[in-house]
């Protein structure tokens, strides 16, 4: 049967087809859908874990007890999991693992634009990149092929464009896999320098064998020989813009980008009289293809920052000058908090009150910008909380006090726990905000510790965050109602003047969580409406100027009242 | 039939990803190969959002190139400017009259441009306005705006009105099919 995918679907679509039993993973934009739709098979054991550490644990232990396993994480969350990482590429797997990972040219939804191919090379882990959804689902099955070939873990390359693009799939029946017996081997699980050393060995013995047998796999590394004036070896979305503006060129593609096929490249490269390499970010195949003595043209004429176009290959490479028109000169439309989002009236009064913050990964990241402005970093999940005691150990105690550190729910989870325990076992007095809105939000509403319910939709034990942070030694941990702003100021007050580390909970939830709930927009009463501006203060989306005037949008308002709240003239009413 | 070449734009809540998913199953469905490229995660916070429909005999990019749009449907008037420079010179611009001020304008840092039509129509051959929210908000729904747009994106693709009801039903969630099938023939 044919039907039409998101390649995060059929990356699901795969792992299902391919008798996988046990998916993990921690939700993060391009990566999210995989683990979303994978939890829609009844087949499959799938679950959101605390981050992306305990994820690729959780896989290695269950692909050790003989299940085929499939982690999944965005780029960055690889960095997370890079401890256990490295060292699953040593002890090898028993059922077959792999490690999806979704990387963001152009970072549509990220803090950085690293590679994921770098982690292949440094961890000694082959990796595949599909270039659409259908080499995405028929890859999984691959990988786990491979996986258990060669004992080791495997990654599945994906990039925003394959992630979040749909196109055509066929399906296939699940192959049902039987779990593979276990058997406690110390020499192979135990990773001390005793049995670590000879595991070395026999990884770099691997991974010769697998860059030998690259060559030989043509179901992955294909090669179009057309017109041999041109060659070009590419991987993932570019080879799809090649092909595009170039058909007649002859194209390498590779469908495993680490270990290359070297016999295969060479050979390939004899056959051309101009070899070009098409690779988005890093120039990773053209450092190792050039060190082998190829002469090949990349990143002299490419970009190692953002995305590749059709358009970009059609100048670059057959050097044609494109007519485009340029954007218009607009006023920008950056991503901002949504009407009646919980967050806005935190912002509102560390604005009002002077106060600093250290940010953190989520969607209030958004509070950056004008007119709320409300942190003044944002670096990785859980650097809200660490970052701010160092500030404090740089600057002091009363330097600390005009400062709080902000990080969401799931994030304070994921990593901002271990950075609370730091602040009072080294007798930090910062102040923690945790903005709880019941979700992880910027990722699309996944569920996490705090909510009461996980990936499978289950009721279980809600994470209590006022116990657990009383648990590590904050002795003053107060919730607070985000919509009440002089609620949050006296706490604010109190808290951050406080000689102790405290706690700040915002609990209120995510305005798109409700969906039932009933909305009624505001209006604002042109004749009470002195026009101070101060309800523009909020950053609200839905309160604009017109003609001079200010209104409010209703097909944007949800009516959560916070405007109401900083109005001063109680201009603004309730609709019908 | 060469690649057709459409791009649905507008800002993140609006419904764009909804009505490129009823453009490819409609595309599907007609025996075409199809791709669609969408927006996901930070971006559609309230951010200038865009998704990529292109079907054919055989679709590589996944992207439609700056230049090459032969339909840009528009969600929000700004927005229809933002991304005119992607329609290729005889392309067809619909444009939703709707206004949607940016953070910038809310903060006072920027204007929002009071000439618009007269640009969109300067740089665009083919424009058609529409005040699909009005549309919308007569049949009962303010939220059906994508599929009263689709109603006239229909007039310049190549399928049958039977071809997108059935896009329409298997695409939007149950409940909602009859309003958004009176939407797509409401123009």
């Amino acid at each position: 049967m044919k039907t039409i995918m998101l390649g995060n679907q059929a990356i699901a679509r795969g792992a299902y087809e391919a008798g996988v039993t046990v998916a993990v993973a921690y939700p993060g934009t391009p990566s999210t859908e995989i683990t979303e739709f994978v939890a829609g098979y009844d087949d499959i054991y799938a679950e959101w874990s605390p981050n992306e550490k305990v994820a690729m644990e959780v896989a290695l232990g269950s692909a050790m007890a003989g299940a085929r396993t499939m982690v999944s994480m965005k780029h960055v969350g690889v960095n997370v999991a890079a401890d256990p990482l490295f060292t699953a590429s040593y002890t090898g797997i028993n059922g077959g693992l792999v490690i999806c990972t979704a990387d963001d040219p152009g970072m549509h939804s990220s803090q950085n634009e690293q590679d994921s191919r770098y982690y292949a090379r440094a961890a000694h882990i082959p990796m595949l990149e599909p270039a659409d959804s259908n080499e995405a689902l028929s890859y999984m099955k691959r990988a786990f092929d491979i996986s258990e070939a060669y004992d080791t873990p495997v990654f599945i390359r994906l990039t925003t464009r394959i992630s979040h693009s749909q196109s055509i799939v066929q399906l296939n029946e699940r192959e049902v896999v039987e779990l593979k017996p276990y058997e406690k081997n110390i020499e192979k699980n135990v990773m001390m320098p005793l049995y670590a050393r000879p595991k070395h060995i026999i990884v770099e013995k691997r991974m010769n064998q697998l860059a030998e047998d690259a060559s030989t796999f043509t179901d992955l590394n294909t090669v179009e020989m057309k017109d041999t004036k041109v060659g070009i070896i590419t991987s993932g979305v570019p080879y799809q813009y090649v092909k595009e503006v170039m058909p007649d060129a002859s194209v390498l593609k590779l469908g495993m980008v680490h270990p290359l096929p070297k016999k295969l490249i060479e050979d390939f490269a004899s056959k051309v009289d101009r070899l070009y390499i098409v690779e988005e970010l890093e120039p990773i195949f053209e450092e190792q293809i050039k060190a082998w003595g190829i002469k090949v043209i990349g990143k002299e004429i490419f970009t190692v920052q953002g995305e590749y176009s059709a358009n970009m290959i059609e100048e670059r490479i057959l050097g044609k000058e494109l007519e485009l028109r340029d954007a218009e000169k607009l006023p920008g439309r950056p991503p901002v908090l949504c009407p009646g989002c919980p967050h806005r009236g935190i912002y509102y009064v560390l604005k009002k009150l002077k106060i600093h913050a250290t940010g953190d990964i989520g969607c209030y990241t958004l509070g950056a910008l004008p007119p709320l402005e409300g942190i003044d970093t944002c670096v990785c999940m859980g650097g809200g909380v660490s970052m701010l005691h160092g500030v404090e150990k740089a600057r002091g105690k009363e330097f600390i006090k005009k400062w709080v550190g902000i990080v969401g729910d799931s994030t304070f989870v994921h990593s901002g726990i271990t950075g609370l325990v730091d602040i009072v076992y080294n007798k930090g007095i910062s102040t923690v905000m945790i903005l709880d809105n019941s979700t992880t939000g910027m990722t699309g509403h996944q569920e996490n510790p705090t909510t009461g319910r996980n990936l499978k939709g289950e009721e279980v034990p809600v994470l209590n965050l006022v116990a657990l942070c009383k648990a590590v030694g904050i002795h003053h941990v107060r919730v607070v109602n985000p919509f009440k702003p002089k609620e949050v100021e006296v706490a604010l007050k109190e808290e951050t003047n406080r000689e102790e580390p405290s706690v700040i909970i915002a609990s209120a939830p995510c305005e798109l969580l409700d969906k039932k709930k009933k909305r009624i927009p505001l209006y604002v009463n042109q004749e009470t409406c002195r026009k101070c501006n101060m309800c523009m203060k909020i950053g609200c989306p839905a309160i604009q100027k017109k003609d001079g005037n200010i209104i409010i949008n209703d097909a944007l308002c949800v009516g959560c009242n916070l405007c109401t709240k900083v109005c001063p003239f109680g201009a603004i009413e309730k609709g019908e | 039939m060469s690649v057709k070449n459409i791009l649905v734009v507008g800002v993140g809540g609006q419904g764009t990803l909804l009505t490129s998913r009823i453009l490819g199953n409609l595309a599907l469905n007609n025996g075409y190969d199809v791709k669609l490229s969408e927006v996901h995660g930070m971006a559609q916070r309230g951010g200038s959002v865009v998704t990529h429909i292109r079907f054919g005999e055989k679709v590589y990019s996944p992207l439609v190139e700056i230049g090459h749009a032969d339909v840009i449907v528009a969600f929000e008037k700004m927005e229809a400017l933002r991304w005119a420079h992607y329609l290729k010179k005889d392309g067809v611009m619909i444009v939703n009259t709707q206004e949607i001020n940016p953070m910038p304008v809310i903060t006072g840092g920027a204007e929002y441009p009071s000439d618009l039509v007269e640009q969109i129509k300067g740089k665009c051959d083919k424009t058609i306005f529409i005040d699909a929210l009005s549309h919308a908000r007569e049949l009962g729904n303010f939220r059906v705006v994508n599929t009263v747009l689709l109603g006239e994106l229909a007039k310049h693709l190549d399928f049958d009105v039977e071809q997108w009801e059935k896009a329409i039903e298997i695409t939007v969630p149950k409940k909602t099919i009859e309003i958004n099938t009176k939407a797509f023939k409401s123009l």
